[in-house]
């Protein structure tokens, strides 16, 4: 395909894609996993933590505690995406922000600021799951896929 | 404390695949959720997920891929107890706390705070 490109191109420019790609900055996978790992990790962490705390302090068991986790977690992210604070932990932290549920509220949250210069209606309501919509929708019909196969299997005397 | 320690390296290192799929495979952010939800959905159906939680906690049901696993086990749970149709009726019985929050929380956002630059 390079080459296709290249055909276009007089001689003087080939020499200068060549020598620009040769200065582009090489994206650093590696440090960008680390990142990742720690923040992602470290949103993990603070979930487990809020889940204990949970089930020790408010006589939640393991199964329900899940809930209210979830739910700190988004309100603190819808929080920090109002302050603007989020999209820089986000710069520095790549999958670390977008992986862990925060990045699903985030995604909410952004969309419904963004939006609203368009009204609370067709801005707010029609915008909010711009970002996050993907997720629902390949979610859900995913999970009823798999719920639908894993029905059949066991109607057949299977698992 | 060992629930932590399994917490964070799990949790990192969905993360870290994740940022792999971005920059490696050239995915945007949208495809990498969508296709971690999807793997959480099948991992779900497989009955993987659930011993993934059990071990790791906060570190397997925080990331995204944990909302595929509830969606499948809600329809499950529900076709268990009304047949066929529970599938439909049961998708959301786990993940509502999350989708609602992030609706009622999103919403308030947005009339409190205005854009950003």
């Amino acid at each position: 395909m390079s080459n296709k490109k290249n055909k276009k191109l007089t001689p003087t420019q080939q020499q200068y894609q060549a020598f620009a790609k040769a200065r582009e900055p090489e994206p650093s996978v590696v440090r960008n996993c680390l990142r990742a790992f720690l923040v992602g990790g470290l949103i993990c962490t603070f979930g487990q933590a809020l889940q204990m705390m949970f089930i020790n302090y408010f006589n939640f068991t393991e199964e329900t505690a899940g809930d209210p986790t979830v739910a700190v977690l988004i309100i603190i992210s819808t929080l920090l995406t109002g302050f603007g604070m989020y999209d820089h932990i986000a710069q520095w932290a790549g999958a670390g922000t977008i992986i862990p549920v925060t990045g699903f509220a985030n995604t909410v949250a952004s969309a419904s600021i963004e939006h609203r210069s368009e009204g609370f209606v067709l801005g707010v309501g029609g915008n909010m799951f711009k970002l996050a919509g993907s997720v629902i929708a390949y979610g859900v019909f995913s999970a009823f896929v798999v719920a639908i196969i894993k029905i059949t299997i066991q109607a057949l005397g299977g698992m | 404390m060992e629930k932590f320690l399994w917490a964070f390296v799990v949790g990192g290192s969905i993360c870290v695949v994740a940022q792999i799929m971005m920059d490696v495979f050239k995915l945007t952010p949208a495809h990498t959720t969508s296709t971690l939800v999807v793997v959480g959905a099948i991992l779900g159906g497989l009955g993987w997920y659930e011993p993934i939680i059990k071990f790791a906690g906060a570190g397997a049901s925080v990331p995204i891929s944990s909302f595929g696993n509830s969606l499948v086990k809600g329809a499950l749970e529900e076709a268990k107890r009304s047949g066929i149709i529970g599938v439909l009726a049961g998708i959301f019985e786990v993940t509502s706390a999350g989708i609602s929050a992030a609706i009622i929380f999103g919403f308030m956002s947005a009339l409190i705070f205005k854009p950003k630059g």
